[in-house]
């Protein structure tokens, strides 16, 4: 089954370095497509929380709103979400500069990036000493999901609930018509109090639609979280590879110093052969120990390098970190803000509403 | 039918200054929810000796109507009230106050059922002592309507609370049901205090005055259950033919009863219905606020916002609360009061039918020949007499009684409106001193780069 496409009409500047400001034509775009960019971004720079997509299927929905990835309520949102993922990237000091989400703006094809790193990912492993911080931020990242999502399913719960208390007033106008056709004194007080009933009952559809925008803010966090894991995933893999290095060049380290002393302390296949078959030439352990030491050597610089290339990882990741958090608490804030904006709109209608009414029920 | 009424036609609420019924927190406020707006017409129709300081007209003047919008904030005591209706310095129309409180179990070998404590208070010379207190249970409600419907077939009695409610019932006793039961009690009570007929009836009287011994010795005198039955079906036989006969104006009564019993029936399970709408709502919200300061619990930088709105969100959660219990204390019990006063109604018209329907009958039979003749005319004179005093009585208090459900309905409605005022209010104060300590912490910061 097709998806419908998503239109992005865009009208970017893209600045490149030397100043000058593209313009482009609009293309189109499918949601899997996305999914692609996204996976680059995310084997190509391992220590960027890479912001997330809006959510591929509609989740913690309300009974009200449709669960169908067709309806046109969902698609807008999807569509803002989207937009606000390319805006994010576009924002991000590095990602913005990347080669590949340029050609994503712009050209029509877009090849599929199969890479071994992206397996990696979801590999399990088990690693001996742990950064604390990147640990703590699991744990953090693991948190905000789960708080996230509790608070998501209650906001569907109540937002229903709020649906129903509306809803049913909207019958008070029906029978309240009805009746004043045999009230001869109260029929008009209960007629217009009816038509404020019926006002009241159809604000909810765009009280409930707008708090679905700011359910998509926090949904982009729960999403955010899962990213933060990636990031602590990957140090963790190349925690693993160092540690994995370290081992293996501390047992070749041994195997030499048993070899040049005479020593046998680990074992070694050499050694079972030499025990069966008879001690070797010293000729022919010269040559091993030749080997080795030219392997370890090799492995001291790998080692060297990994070291490198870790510290490297941390120091950008926890630049990156960093930004993020100020990111965070900026919008989470904001949207707490519009939350609070939204629920004085409501209550502001609400006055107004059964004002009216009560005008109407007074004068019956 | 409104042409002949000298009573005053004042823009009466149906509350006495003070307060509408049932709304009083606990003792229950001794002041009905009507007001005896026909009562000089009714004491020329029936032709019964009563005092005249009684039936004084009783005229509202604006300035009352104002205090009638009360606030159910207010506290409503009983004593209270009694004050402000001195200090109204009115034409004193109540002297006769009654309470219905204090519900307590009794369980006895057969069976297990509820005593109501009932205190009256009046003035009037006819009753022996100034005060009395009784218990009286369920049963003796039922008696009491039973003789007053006897009394006067075509008045409008006042409708008892239901004996039990089928669906949703787990336990006989439970205390929302004795509550809502007490208040309706005391709502019965007091309608037929306020009815200018019905006041003086001797059998309520003795219900209000007399000990448990005197009540069951005095309920023992009277026809027995089985000519009551007889009646019953012959009543039921010969209401049909009533209804051939029928003036045209109660051709119309009976067409609005029919309708009013629709409409105030949906109504009454709308209200219902978004009763238990807000209280899911109300159930939900508790959870919602909680989760803000569970998430502040890791989040340095945005704890004092989330605890914030977790602190909103609450005090939103006990205004809906407060809606609620306004709507169960102040639109439900009328509503549904009505609904069982369009049962009533019918009832009544049925019996204005069947009296007719003995008219009718008697005339028939003269008109062929069917019976013996010369007793006829007599017969015939006396049920006509009968006729019209019914009709008459019903016509007047059909009127009274409307009057009394406009302003019923418009009061209770008019609450409901003031609650979901009041709430909306409540909540859009907590939000907007929410968004200015906010937006006044956000000015203090310094402003950073916007992505």
């Amino acid at each position: 089954m097709y998806e419908t496409c998503v239109v992005l009409f865009l009208f970017r500047s893209v600045e490149h370095t030397d100043g000058q400001s593209v313009l482009t034509d609009s293309l189109w775009r499918r949601y899997s497509e996305f999914e692609l960019l996204r996976s680059y971004l995310l084997v190509y720079y391992p220590h960027i929380v890479v912001p997330p997509l809006p959510e591929k299927r509609a989740e913690f929905v309300w009974h009200k709103l449709s669960a169908d990835n067709m309806d046109p309520d969902f698609v807008e949102r999807r569509r803002i979400g989207l937009e606000n993922f390319l805006l994010r990237i576009a924002s991000h000091p590095i990602l913005c500069r990347d080669k590949i989400f340029y050609l994503f703006l712009t050209q029509v094809f877009f090849f599929y990036l199969a890479d071994s790193r992206l397996k990696a990912l979801n590999a399990t492993f088990r690693v001996k000493n742990p950064d604390k911080r990147f640990t703590d931020l699991k744990h953090y990242s693991d948190e905000l999901q789960s708080v996230i999502s509790h608070l998501l399913r209650v906001r569907a719960r109540v937002a229903d609930r709020l649906y129903g208390v509306y809803k049913v007033h909207g019958n008070y106008g029906r029978v309240f018509s009805e009746w004043s056709a045999i009230e001869k004194e109260m029929g008009d007080g209960l007629q217009s109090a009816g038509h404020h009933m019926d006002v009241y009952a159809s604000s909810i559809d765009d009280i409930l639609e707008d708090e679905e925008h700011y359910a998509d803010q926090l949904k982009e966090y729960l999403f955010y979280a899962e990213a933060l894991r990636a990031v602590c995933r990957k140090h963790e893999l190349m925690q693993y590879d160092l540690e994995m290095a370290a081992q293996d060049l501390a047992s070749k380290k041994q195997q030499c110093e048993e070899l040049v002393t005479g020593t046998v302390r680990t074992f070694s296949l050499k050694g079972m052969t030499t025990k069966l078959f008879g001690q070797e030439t010293p000729e022919q352990r010269e040559a091993r120990i030749k080997v080795l030491e030219e392997q370890i050597n090799e492995g001291e610089q790998q080692l060297k390098s990994k070291n490198l290339e870790g510290r490297e990882f941390v120091k950008n990741a926890w630049a990156d970190i960093e930004r993020f958090k100020e990111q965070k608490n900026r919008d989470l804030k904001e949207a707490l803000i519009s939350y609070a904006v939204m629920q004085i709109s409501m209550c502001k209608k609400g006055i107004q509403v059964w004002t009216n009414a009560k005008e109407c029920f007074s004068k019956m | 039918m409104e042409g002949e009424r000298r009573a005053s036609q004042a823009p009466s609420s149906g509350l006495p200054a003070g307060g509408a019924d049932g709304e009083s927190p606990g003792g229950g406020a001794p002041f009905p929810g009507s007001s005896g707006s026909s009562a000089v017409l009714q004491a020329e129709v029936l032709d019964l000796d009563e005092d005249e300081d009684d039936l004084e007209v009783f005229s509202k003047d604006a300035s009352l109507m104002d205090m009638n919008s009360f606030s159910p904030m207010m506290p409503t005591s009983p004593l209270s009230m009694i004050n402000q209706i001195k200090f109204e310095d009115e034409s004193d129309l109540k002297d006769l106050f009654i309470t219905v409180d204090e519900p307590e179990s009794h369980v006895t070998t057969i069976e297990t059922f509820i005593t109501y404590r009932i205190i009256t208070k009046t003035s009037r010379g006819e009753f022996d002592s100034s005060e009395f207190e009784v218990r009286r249970r369920y049963q003796d409600f039922l008696w009491l309507k039973g003789k007053l419907e006897e009394a006067h077939p075509t008045l409008i009695i006042p409708p008892l609370p239901e004996k039990f409610i089928v669906k949703g019932m787990v336990e006989r006793f439970n205390d929302d049901f004795i509550e809502t039961r007490r208040k309706a009690l005391h709502k019965f009570l007091n309608r037929i205090a306020d009815h200018p007929t019905l006041t003086f009836n001797e059998d309520f009287k003795i219900f209000l005055t007399a000990q448990a011994w005197e009540l069951s010795s005095h309920k023992k005198q009277g026809p027995g259950l089985l000519s009551r039955m007889g009646q019953t079906v012959r009543a039921v036989a010969s209401s049909m033919r009533g209804v051939k006969n029928r003036p045209e104006e109660f051709m119309e009564m009976n067409n609005f009863i029919e309708l009013f019993s629709q409409k105030i029936n949906l109504i009454d399970k709308i209200s219902q219905r978004i009763y238990k709408e807000e209280r899911e709502y109300f159930d939900e919200m508790k959870e919602y606020g909680p989760i803000h300061i569970l998430w502040s619990a890791s989040e340095e930088d945005l704890v004092d916002t989330l605890k914030d709105v977790a602190s909103c969100i609450d005090r939103c959660c006990k205004a809906t609360e407060k809606r609620m219990s306004g709507l169960s204390e102040a639109l439900l019990p009328v509503v549904h009061e009505y609904v069982l006063y369009s049962e009533m109604l019918m009832g009544v018209m049925k019996r204005r039918d069947q009296i007719q329907a003995e008219l009718d009958s008697k005339v028939e039979a003269l008109t062929y020949k069917k019976a013996d003749t010369d007793l006829l005319p007599e017969e015939i004179g006396k049920l006509e007499d009968k006729v019209e005093c019914a009709n008459n009585a019903l016509k007047a208090d059909w009127e009274r009684w409307k009057q009394n459900m406009q302003n019923d309905i418009k009061l209770a409605f008019t609450d409901m409106a003031e609650e979901n005022i009041h709430y909306y209010e409540q909540c859009l104060a907590t939000w907007e001193s929410f968004l200015t300590s906010q937006t006044n912490l956000h000015l203090e910061e310094a402003s950073e780069d916007k992505p």
